[in-house]
């Protein structure tokens, strides 16, 4: 028999018992739809998370804090020439020995640092809009490279000496602005007071608005010559070595860097006393634990695909049952075992391909609806978040891992039909 | 002497073991040559089904052995024996074995499927065996919603599709009214004659036998002479 009419009559012979075919296309569905469901969430939530990231900070840099004093031997010990800052790190409270000036260039040296930017804490009292209401405001964000969840406008670029900054959405209103759009090209004021008790205030353009990430919802983002033109004003009044004490510097390095080459950094930088964490680092464990819970998610869409699986067996063991002179009389006229083999096991690989295709064509109808139910619902604080998401190649691993398990339940009916005696099977009445 | 088509030496076949041991066959010897036309006759239960599959090669005897064209069936290897069953051989066997919810001519066509002819041609040669059985009518229907006598033509068209050399028919007429039964004993002594086909007919029925060139008489597994007494 050629390999086209063996799938002909493998298709042909899987609907001549509808009934029995629908109900065990239906047992591979519900697993098939869950499993693509499950992993649709997991590309989803991955993919929400691979965008955040860009725009939490870009890939080139690792945030360097010093390595915390063992104190496991008792307190250490003061050294007159160092100084103390609040630690960002660590809890409420808790100093950690500053970085200094003189240390920068030290962490410059590691081979593979680019640049070192200290962290700039910049905390300006108010923003105001032509005169209008005045808002409580907060900075985040790594400086250089930033790339936000735009609603309009552009990031606020570096290496400029025009003070920039991005807005998140809900500033929008507040500050008097008729729409996304509108605010873009504004100037806002910043008031600032200093060490001494004097105010000042700092214009900048509105460049960008920024949608709400998974971080920093409400917090704006500037470029490095406002953030420096907001520390310069904030610290007036501060001494020069207390003005160029950081608690945590920016090392950027080159964004080709291998991951091998990046621990290597990671490494010389340990060795000098400072611990380095990139952004990939903070989201790793993130999506670590969305992957186990996904895979969780996954082990009982299979378990369900496995009681399928004996649903399989059982149609094929019926369907050879009912077929036996059928089979008998084919090998008395020559057919060999192995195509009685294949014949019933591509019956059994189609009933599984007939029960995924539909199965994921349903998750991926029933996935588009609930991402729009969830988007104006539970998700809307999250725009841009699809939390079931489709890539074709899960997709197609979940055909063929389908198409899989139902070859594996075929064989036991499969190699029934093969080892039947063309006599015995003619004789059966 | 010409070597004969299909030859069966001293075969012996018995069914299960120990207490519940049958020997249905208990050493039977037979030459059919190419050509001609034999019929295997016997009451119920006398082994001619058994011998008759002993010589299609469907089965293997328990001692003695089969020779197909002078070699022993018994050392050819599966794949050989598959061919020669596709190509060589044409069956009609003791009930239609018909598969329902296909059409005729799929049914008819298929030792064509089987042997891997391709669709255009299988139809050919299908449509072309339903002529000689004037079925070509009824190609589309279903094989099931024939009668009877239409049945075992159908079944006679599909144990020619292949152009065979050897026809065996057991019991071709059994399920059939006489007149019916007439026709298809037409059809094959008709196909024996004119083509020269070897027909092997399994029959109980004296009247058919008696039209082949040769009977051969079967009692308890063993060939006897036409009084019954052993030969
Ligand atoms: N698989 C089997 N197991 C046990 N006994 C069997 C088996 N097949 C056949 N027999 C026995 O062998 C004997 C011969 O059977 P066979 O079918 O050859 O008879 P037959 O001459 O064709 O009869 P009928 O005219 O009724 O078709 C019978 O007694 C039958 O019961
Ligand atoms: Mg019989």
């Amino acid at each position: 028999m050629s390999g086209l009419d063996m799938i002909r009559s493998a298709v042909g012979n899987t609907f001549r018992s509808k009934t029995r075919t629908i109900l065990t296309v239906l047992a591979i569905f519900i697993g098939a739809f869950t499993l693509a469901l499950t992993s649709g969430v997991g590309t989803g939530i991955n993919r929400y998370i691979d965008t955040t990231v860009s725009s939490i900070g870009s890939n080139d840099i690792m945030v360097v804090t010093r390595t915390a004093e063992n104190t496991s031997d008792g307190p250490a010990k003061y050294e007159p020439d160092t100084r103390n800052v609040a630690s960002q790190t660590a809890s409420p409270g808790t100093t950690v020995r500053a970085i200094t000036t003189g240390e920068l260039d030290d962490i410059a040296g590691v081979s593979g640092v680019t640049s070192v930017d200290p962290a700039l804490a910049i905390r300006p009292d108010y923003v105001e809009y032509n005169g209008g209401t005045q808002y409580q405001v907060s900075f985040a964000g790594f400086p250089g490279g930033t790339k936000l969840n735009l609603a309009a406008g552009a990031d606020p670029a570096p290496g400029t000496s025009k003070h920039e900054v991005a807005i998140p959405v809900e500033y929008v209103d507040a500050l008097g602005f008729t729409s996304d759009s509108d605010a873009v090209g504004k100037t806002v004021t910043f008031g600032v007071t200093d060490q001494t008790g004097g105010s000042t205030t700092i214009d900048a353009t509105i460049v960008g608005v920024a949608q709400p990430g998974l971080v920093g919802t409400s917090s704006l983002t500037a470029n490095d010559s406002l953030t420096k033109a907001l520390y310069d004003a904030q610290s007036v009044g501060l001494s020069d070595a207390s003005k160029n004490s950081y608690a945590s510097v920016t090392v950027h390095f080159d964004p080709s860097d291998s991951d091998a080459q990046i621990s290597t950094i990671k490494g010389d930088l340990k060795a000098l006393g400072y611990d380095a964490t990139t952004v990939k680092d903070q989201i790793g464990l993130f999506k670590t634990i969305i992957d186990a819970i996904v895979l969780v998610l996954n082990g009982f869409a299979v378990i369900a695909l496995v009681a399928a699986g004996f649903g399989i067996v059982n149609t094929l063991l019926m369907s050879v049952q009912e077929r036996t002179r059928e089979i008998g009389l084919m090998k008395a006229m020559g057919m060999g075992g192995g195509r009685v083999f294949g014949l019933f096991s591509l019956e059994a690989v189609f009933i599984g391909f007939l029960g995924s295709a539909i199965g994921v064509i349903g998750a991926i109808l029933a996935g588009t609806a609930l991402n729009g139910v969830l988007a104006n619902g539970l998700l809307s604080a999250l725009p841009g978040l699809s939390l079931i998401a489709f890539d074709p190649a899960p997709i197609a691993v979940i055909i063929l891992v389908v198409m899989s398990i139902a070859f594996l339940a075929g064989t036991i009916p499969a190699l029934r039909a093969a080892r039947q005696d063309p006599i015995e099977s003619l004789r059966y009445e | 002497m010409p070597v004969p088509v299909l030859a069966a030496r001293d075969v012996k076949k018995s069914y299960g073991r120990g207490a519940a041991r049958f020997d249905a066959l208990k050493g039977v010897s037979i030459d059919i040559e190419e050509g001609e036309s034999i019929s295997i006759v016997g009451k119920s239960g006398s082994g001619k089904s058994t011998l008759m599959h002993l010589l299609a090669l469907l089965d293997k005897p328990s001692t003695g052995a089969v020779e197909l064209s002078g070699r022993d069936a018994g050392a050819l290897g599966g794949r050989v024996l598959n061919r020669t069953r596709n190509q060589t051989f044409g069956f009609v066997f003791q009930q239609f074995f018909l598969t329902p919810n296909t059409s005729v001519l799929d049914n008819v066509t298929l030792p064509l499927r089987i042997a891997g002819v391709s669709g255009a041609e299988r139809r050919r040669r299908g449509m072309e065996a339903l002529e000689r059985l004037e079925l070509a009518d009824k190609a589309k229907n279903k094989a099931t919603d024939l009668s009877g006598g239409q049945k075992q033509r159908v079944v006679i068209a599909r144990a020619l599709v292949n152009e065979p050399r050897v026809i065996f028919a057991d019991e071709p007429t059994g399920n059939l009214d006489t007149a019916t039964g007439a026709v298809v004993e037409e059809i094959l002594f008709d196909l024996n004659r004119r083509t020269g086909i070897t027909l092997i007919v399994v029959t109980h029925d004296e009247d058919l036998a008696a039209k082949t060139d040769r009977s051969v008489f079967i009692r308890d597994g063993l060939i006897v002479d036409r009084s019954g007494e052993n030969a």
